[in-house]
Formats: C-alpha cells, structure tokens, sequence
C-alpha cells in the first residue's frame, strides 16, 4: 500500500497574529512558519502504518512557494520516503489546492491520503472532502482513529453530537483531527538523513491548473475588541457582580 | 436567482442551528428553499415549511439518507443545484463535512464560516482562530457559503406555511458504511445555544473534579464546556470542546475555570457577552479577555461559588 500525506506550511500556533495596517492581510515577515499542527498527526499515521507492515512507501506533497519544502524535509524527517513540492506563489485557495492534489494522486496512485482537517491559517475545513469529490472517493473527515482492515478502513470520526464510526473502502481520503497520535520529534540523525531523501518539484503550471483566486479578499482588519474587565476579590462580590451589574444570573 | 439551504436533523426533528442557517440565508436572497433529505422525514419537513422565511421545503426521504453521509448527499444537491445561486448550510460538522464536496464538484470556491452578509456575493469570516476578519467577495457564479450559526439569530418557528414538494433520491454510495454513532445524551441545555456555558480547563486535574463544574452547571441550567486540554487528558469527552477546532459558543456568559486561555480556546467563546475567569496564576491571558477575573484556587472558589448561588433564589432557568 502507497499512502500520500498533504502537509501545509502556515503561521506557528503560537504566534501571536498580527493584521497589516493596510488592510492586505496578516503580518508574515520574520514570523515563525511551522507544518499545520494537524497535517503532523497526518504524517504520524502514515508512519504508523508503514511500521505496522501495512504500507510500503509514503509520500509527502505541498503546495506553496519554495519555503514550502520545509515543511516536506521535517516530514522526511520522521519516515516519509520522499516528497514533492508543487510551487505557486501567492494566496491558494483549497479548491486550486484540491485540484493539484488530484494531479498528483493520478501520477502517484496512492491507495489513501492522509491530510489535516483543517488549516489553521484560512481555517477553510475544505480541502481533503474536495479532493475526495474529484477523485468519487469516500472521506473519512475529522478522524481521531484510524484501523486499516484488508480493503477498507475503520475511523472514528469527531462530530458535534460525539463520535462516529465508518468504514470507507480504498482508496479513502481521511483528514485529521489532533488527538489521532501524538507526533513524534526527528531525531538529529534523521533530520540529517532527510536532507539526502529525494524531493521533487514540479510547477503548478506544468500541471496546467489555474490556481488564480475566485475569491477577493477585499479587507483584513482586525476584530473588535472587548473592553477591559475588573478583577473580583472574592467569590461573593463576583456573584453580586454577575447578578446585579450583569445581570446574567 | 434563489437560495438553497441544506437542514441538519436527525430525521426527527431539526437541529437548532437550522434555524440560526436560515436567518443568515434569508439575508442573502428572501427567496429561500430548504432542502431536507433522510429518512422517515416527514414531521421535519412539516416544521420547516412553519419558519416563516422559508418559501418551499424539497423533501427527499429514503432510508440511504438516514446517516446523512456526505457520499450520498451530495449527488442529490449536485442535481437540484442548477435552480440555485447559493448553497449554504451551517458550519457545524455536518456542513464542514458536507459543502466541500459539494462545492468542488460545481467548480466553486467555498466561503467557510461566514459571520456576517455584506451583501449576495460579500461576506465577513474570521481567520487565524478569529485574529483577523476578512471581507471577502467571491467571485464564482454559484456559491457555496458555510455559516457560523451562533452569529445570527434563530429564525421564528410558526407562522409560515411553505409548500414541501418531493424530490428524487439518487444511487446509495457503496464506498462508505456507517457502523455506528455514540452520542452523548443529557438532559442539559446544548453548548452551542445555551445561555450560560461553565468550562473546565486542564486545571481541573481530574474528570471526577469536573464534578464541581456539573454541581454548579445544574444549579444555572447551564451546559459544560472543555477547553482542548481537558478533553485529551481525558476529563470529559470531544463534543464539550470549545475553540478553534471544537464548537463556537456565544452565550450571555461563559464561566472559564483552570483554563488558561490559548488562542485556540479563546477563538471558540470570545464573542461571548459575559466572560468570568476563575484561575490562580494572575498572569493568564483568559484574564485579559474577563469581564470578571477572579484570582483563586478553583478548588477553593467553586464550592463557595456553589454556595453563594444557593444563597440567591432568582436564578432564571
Ligand atoms: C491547531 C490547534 C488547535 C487547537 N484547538 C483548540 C480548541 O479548539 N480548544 C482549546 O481549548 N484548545 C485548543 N488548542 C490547544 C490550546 O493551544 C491550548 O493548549 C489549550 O487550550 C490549553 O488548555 P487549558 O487552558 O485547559 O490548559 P493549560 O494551558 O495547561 O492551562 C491550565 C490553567 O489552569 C490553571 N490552574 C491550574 N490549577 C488551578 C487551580 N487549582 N485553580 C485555578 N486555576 C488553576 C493554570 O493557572 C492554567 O492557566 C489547539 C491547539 C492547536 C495547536
Ligand atoms: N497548500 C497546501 N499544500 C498541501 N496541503 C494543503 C495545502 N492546503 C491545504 N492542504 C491540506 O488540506 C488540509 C485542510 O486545509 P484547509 O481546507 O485549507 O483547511 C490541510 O490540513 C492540509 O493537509
């Protein structure tokens, strides 16, 4: 079994977000950039199924400018076999996305892909149930856990009611949620073996997608801000507050 | 041109947030067409076609439907989608599941999570856990918009009287089965339209702590919350998750306890008109958004807490 991995290079979690004052987006220069969290839980199952015996070769794919490649090396750095980078520069929105993916699992044949539920930059949610639509395969969305059974798939999917049980044959796109594994750290040796691993890149172009936005972003500013709070002393005076001065209780 | 929305039920009855999708849809075009597709349906489609904003209810019942996968929904928007200029459903799981599909398949880039309509084609979404707001204009022909329920008003129930038609069903997937779903039944308010909402954060220490929070949560008539932490140690299960990557709650207050306030949390229940925060490191940034801070040992303020409430005999349910 060959499984494909779709990593995103986006703004660390941790960043504290800062919008332009000209209103064209989001501050990126000198910001810490990272692989989104939940395509690390991606790459974490993959692994764990190669280990399993159950897989023989995983793939890494990106899509992005060239600092995008970073992102693919640290999966090479945990047992990915090889990557591509499928350069755009600029905003590309999930559909474009989900286009390329579709090129390159026509080229690559992977029986599953791996990916994110959710990026945590445009926080879409789109792209993995797009790709499943182009491809007519089934999505497994927001998985939590994953079991590979001879032709098909057992995951147990987060939903707002709780937690749902499918079976999906292969070839299946299953996207992640974060409590699927825990992730691991590369090792410095593996980090340094990445470096030899082969990755490819291929133009967007070549692959004769239009990755041009169907969607304006007209205006990013930032969002309203609360008005400072008090601190309460005691637990008495706080529900006095919440019952006379808010009046929510 | 017309919209179509697509109700989430459980073949019973609609999920609330339905209603909340249909206010926002009726902004976007009065003439509004909701599509019910299951199985035994009636009585959904029924109280439907009662929501005044709602001019025609298109009814496709067949036991296929009856788990709601996303496989088998899709052919049936995909060939009613020619009358419609929108698409929109709620940005729950069911439609962040379900519109992507959709979308792709009518060549459409998708608005997710919509918070405000600007106008047919312009919208306001949150991005970076709700750092940024974006005003964005798609440029598509048909759009597919997700709509974050807890920023609009639930549409009234009665008064309307839509006519429902029958719609056909398409072929059932053979590439998906569901097994099964574990659904977490209380008797509690729901977390995403509850009036008060109490979390608990890693603080807790415990799921049986989290005994404290329910204590004070049956006294208010108020729904639990977790923060992320809390939920992967253990202490409670997914569907109490509030934030980024869990749901979005906009109650009239929402108590924080041991939880620190990352991002991510914050991006789920900042919108919310009353924030308390019960946390003993002064420092934490879930103080910056309180309009209460209490600096304490939860486990010292929630029983006094408790205490202070049964001393009151207001409190509105
Ligand atoms: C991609 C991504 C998505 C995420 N999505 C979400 C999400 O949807 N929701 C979410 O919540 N998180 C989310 N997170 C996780 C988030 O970053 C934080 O890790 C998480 O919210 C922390 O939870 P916490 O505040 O309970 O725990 P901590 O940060 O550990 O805070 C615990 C707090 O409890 C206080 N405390 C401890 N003991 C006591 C006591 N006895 N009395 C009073 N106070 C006490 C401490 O002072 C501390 O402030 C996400 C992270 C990532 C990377
Ligand atoms: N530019 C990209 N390159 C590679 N994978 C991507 C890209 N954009 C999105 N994805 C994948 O799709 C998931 C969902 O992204 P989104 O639909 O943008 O929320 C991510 O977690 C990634 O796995």
């Amino acid at each position: 079994m060959k499984i494909l991995v779709a990593v995103k290079r986006v703004i660390d979690y941790n960043v504290q977000v800062r919008v332009k004052e000209d209103g064209t987006g989001v501050v990126t220069e000198n910001v810490k950039m990272s692989t989104n969290p939940p395509d690390d839980n991606a790459v974490e199952e993959a692994v764990k199924i190669k280990e399993a015996g159950k897989a023989n070769e995983i793939v890494a794919v990106t899509v992005g400018e060239d600092k995008a490649q970073e992102t693919v090396r640290k999966a090479l750095a945990v047992g990915v076999d090889r990557g591509i980078h499928v350069k755009v520069d600029g905003i590309i929105e999930p559909l474009a996305v989900s286009k390329i993916l579709q090129k390159i699992v026509d080229k690559e044949k992977p029986d599953l892909v791996f990916m994110g539920k959710q990026a945590i930059d445009d926080d879409c949610n789109q792209t993995g149930q797009m790709l499943a639509a182009h491809l007519n395969w089934p999505q497994a969305t927001f998985a939590s856990k994953v079991e590979v059974k001879d032709k098909l798939l057992e995951v147990t999917r987060e939903v707002d009611e709780g937690l749902e049980t499918i079976e999906v044959n292969i070839p299946a796109i299953v996207t992640c949620d974060l409590r699927l594994n825990e992730p691991r750290y590369a090792s410095l040796p593996n980090i340094m073996k990445a470096k030899k691993k082969p990755l490819e890149q291929i133009n967007a172009a070549d692959l004769g997608i239009d990755t041009k936005q169907r969607i304006e972003q007209i205006k990013v500013e930032e969002p309203p801000k609360r008005k400072a709070g008090i601190k309460v002393s005691s637990v008495a005076e706080l529900v006095q507050k919440l019952k006379n001065e808010a009046k929510v209780i | 041109m017309s919209v179509l929305l697509i109700a989430e039920h459980n073949n019973k009855e609609i999920r609330p947030f339905t209603l909340n999708a249909i206010t926002a849809a009726s902004q976007i075009d009065q003439d509004l067409h909701v599509l019910v597709i299951g199985k035994e349906i009636n009585a959904v489609s029924k109280s439907i076609s009662e929501v005044p904003n709602v001019k025609k209810v298109i009814q496709v019942d067949n036991a296929i439907y009856e788990n709601f996968l996303a496989e088998n929904y899709t052919p049936v928007i995909i060939k009613l989608s020619e009358n419609y200029s929108h698409i929109v459903c709620s940005a729950n799981t069911f439609g962040k599941n379900l519109m992507p599909r959709v979308a792709a398949l009518l060549d459409t880039s998708q608005v997710s999570d919509i918070i405000k309509v600007i106008s047919q084609d312009t919208f306001l979404r949150p991005i970076y856990a709700g750092n940024a707001f974006a005003t964005v204009k798609s440029n598509d022909k048909k759009k597919c918009i997700t709509i974050r329920p807890t920023s609009f008003d639930p549409a009234p129930t009665t008064g309307g009287s839509a006519e429902i038609v029958n719609s056909e069903s398409s072929e059932a997937t053979t590439l998906t089965k569901f097994i099964k779903r574990e659904e977490v039944k209380s008797d509690r308010p729901e977390l995403g339209t509850a009036r008060i909402v109490i979390s608990g954060g890693r603080g807790m220490q415990s799921g049986e702590n989290f005994k404290l929070i329910t204590a004070i949560a049956d006294k208010l008539n108020a729904a639990i919350g977790a923060s992320r932490a809390a939920v992967d140690a253990g202490y409670i299960t997914n569907d109490h998750q509030v934030g980024q990557t869990g749901k979005v709650v906009v109650p009239d207050l929402y108590i924080a306890v041991g939880i620190s306030g990352a991002i991510q949390h914050l991006a789920g229940m900042k919108e919310s008109k009353i924030i308390v925060a019960i946390n003993k490191d002064g420092e934490a940034p879930i103080f910056s958004v309180a309009d209460y801070g209490l600096e304490a040992d939860l486990f010292e303020a929630l029983p006094q807490f408790l205490e202070e409430l049964n001393k009151l005999n207001t409190i509105q349910k």
